[in-house]
């Protein structure tokens, strides 16, 4: 095997090599720019535009409510979604209930739907008589128990 | 959590067809490299190169059709890099093989078909990587009992002066290669529950927020564990990983740059507490600084790797043109100064940046997931590819102190190579979990209450 095939040998396979990661590469470019925006259906089938966003559907809570306990009557606009529950400052609505964490709850939305997460609050979040370890889908009227404050969200 | 490809308005194509044509790259790069190492050290072409590039091809064209099957919308890049990554290494080591006269690379092959069985076997069990969050507990259970088995008395063995091995009848395994994957999965599993807890509840300490005892104390114990272990089995490597492995993760999920400036200066803490109890660590640290003390004994290792790159230069001397079996362990730790000494800093780079994109694709991976879970096992994953691959790199070509861990995929060692394959198959799960179109919902249910009532046909039962 003379010397000049095995340079050859070794330059073609470091191009082989580059040509690779190269290609790789190009593949990773075209994934980028490449992807097509899905086809309109032709004129007949327009997608319908989205709904109004702003005006509310019917049947969504619009704002969260104290419904019991000392601060009975504070409201909080959902639109401000996350609404942050708690005894601390920065809550959206603030409890004077000392069996409320300073960080208690939330709720948020997801999906079109509304979700109320405990914050590792020390005596719990309840609906009903089952504590949260997750956060839960609420709807209109769910009684939600914080200390001894209860919320729930209203149109 | 938004979708992003949704608002931007386009959908991600399957791009199988690219993953075929890189993989047919991938197997040139794997089999040219078998072939021209024949041609280098014994003049001709190997005769059993038709067997050897079947066997290759047959394991890749598996892969391909696994992923075509049961997760058609995974990244097109994944597979080709590593199946390239993975058959270069199988030449390197075929290359030593042939001037130590072993017969590392046959072994390494049966591990390859090991490990491309489990990456198919891993898309089939796994029809979803949310599926993984259920068990996160019970892997990092698994991880703490695994890291512990080398050290009961019958099964480890201790190699090299690590206590990080179990054999068991012919074979032996390491079983911190597995750990690794399954701490990810606890610590996402964990973190994507905890995460506002973690970030939100607690009382700020000078600049940092820390967060309650009870939010962090579960991760952290199991953490600290894992770390103790390896500390006591004096794998330094593994437990660099497991504790960038575990900053990074904090990092990612909380969004606390805090976090990054309390994992620094507990490195360094770690880091110089370690220098001052362990002997071997100061003699890791001394070869680091000044290799060229004992090129002879201590330095020995290190020293041939760097004449290695640099006798190796810009092309390198050529495949079986060399001397690379001068640098102990060259199959496992040092490879890549073998490629180095072989194929040069043109290779060296290449190399390099196929592992960059290994990482970047899993991050990407992480960017565009849905769901927090599989976001925080893609960044999991890829933190430790990149980490793992920083502080062996960085040993052989004496950036930072050796350490002693794997070069993924191109090193010799069945249970990196069968972890880092699985490893993949969660990434490319997880990708194509995330490249999916979203399914079409917004005609199915507009508004309950726009809908006329219908009389639905009720089926006996």
């Amino acid at each position: 095997m003379s010397e000049l095939t095995l340079f050859l040998v070794r330059i073609a396979y470091l191009a082989i090599l580059w040509i690779f990661v190269l290609s790789a590469i190009s593949v990773i470019r075209s994934d980028m720019f490449g992807a097509r925006v899905p086809a309109p259906a032709g004129p007949g089938k327009q997608p319908k535009p989205p709904k109004k966003a702003p005006t509310p559907r019917r049947g969504q809570p619009t704002q969260v409510s104290v419904v019991q306990g000392v601060n009975t009557g504070i409201t909080a606009d959902l639109a401000n979604a996350p609404v942050l529950i708690g005894r601390g400052n920065d809550a959206a609505i603030r409890l004077d209930d000392d069996y409320v964490s300073t960080r208690h709850a939330r709720i948020v939305s997801s999906g079109g739907q509304w979700y109320v997460e405990d914050l590792g609050s020390t005596n719990g979040t309840y609906i009903g008589s089952q504590r949260l370890t997750q956060p839960v889908p609420v709807g209109l009227g769910s009684q939600i128990r914080i200390g001894k404050t209860i919320v729930e969200l209203r149109k | 959590m938004a979708t992003n490809s949704a608002l931007m308005g386009f959908v991600h194509r399957r791009r199988r067809g690219a993953e075929l044509f890189l993989l047919i790259l991938a197997l040139l790069v794997g089999i040219g490299a078998y072939a021209a190492v024949g041609l280098g050290v014994e003049g001709e072409v190997p005769t059993n190169l038709i067997g050897y590039g079947g066997w290759l091809t047959l394991l890749v064209v598996a892969a391909h059709l696994a992923v075509r099957k049961v997760a058609p919308y995974a990244d097109p890049v994944l597979l080709p890099v590593v199946a390239a990554l993975n058959g270069l290494g199988l030449a390197i080591i075929h290359r030593l093989d042939l001037a130590k006269e072993t017969g590392l690379a046959s072994q390494q092959l049966t591990w390859m078909t090991l490990g491309v069985a489990l990456f198919i076997g891993t898309l089939i069990v796994l029809p979803d990587h949310r599926l993984l969050a259920r068990f996160t507990y019970t892997s990092g259970l698994a991880a703490i009992a695994l890291l512990i088995l080398p050290m009961l008395p019958v099964l480890g063995t201790e190699i090299n002066g690590a206590r990080i091995w179990i054999s068991v009848g012919p074979f032996s395994f390491q079983p911190g290669e597995i750990a690794k994957m399954l701490l990810v999965i606890t610590f996402a599993g964990y973190l994507v529950v905890h995460r506002d807890a973690l970030a939100l509840a607690g009382r700020r300490v000078l600049f940092l927020d820390l967060p309650r005892g009870r939010d962090l104390g579960p991760i952290l114990m199991m953490w600290v564990v894992s770390l103790g272990i390896l500390v006591l089995q004096r794998d330094l490597g593994s437990s660099l990983l497991f504790f960038g492995l575990f900053l990074v993760m904090l990092y990612v999920a909380t969004e606390r740059p805090g976090w990054l400036v309390v994992g620094g200066l507990l490195f360094f803490g770690g880091a110089a507490a370690a220098y001052r109890l362990f002997g071997h660590v100061q003699n890791r640290v001394d070869i680091w600084l000044d290799p060229f003390a004992d090129p002879d004994g201590t330095g020995y290792q290190l020293v041939q790797a760097l004449y290695g790159f640099a006798w190796g230069g810009l092309v390198g001397r050529g495949l079986g043109e060399g001397m690379p079996e001068r640098v102990p362990y060259a199959e496992s730790d040092f490879i890549l100064a073998a490629i180095g000494e072989e194929l040069g800093l043109t290779a060296v780079m290449a190399v390099l940046l196929l592992y960059g994109l290994v990482v970047e694709r899993a991050l990407r991976a992480a960017l565009i997931s849905r769901d927090g879970f599989g976001k925080l096992v893609a960044t999991g994953l890829a933190a430790v590819f990149a980490l793992q691959i920083f502080v062996v790199i960085g040993g052989v070509t004496r950036l930072i102190p050796l350490t002693g861990l794997t070069t993924p995929f191109l090193s010799y060692g069945g249970s990196s190579l069968v972890a880092n394959w699985v490893i993949i198959a969660i990434l490319i799960r997880i990708s194509d979990q995330a490249r999916r179109p979203l399914p079409d919902l917004n005609e199915a249910h507009d508004d309950p209450d726009d809908q006329a009532t219908q009389i639905v046909k009720v089926i006996p039962g």
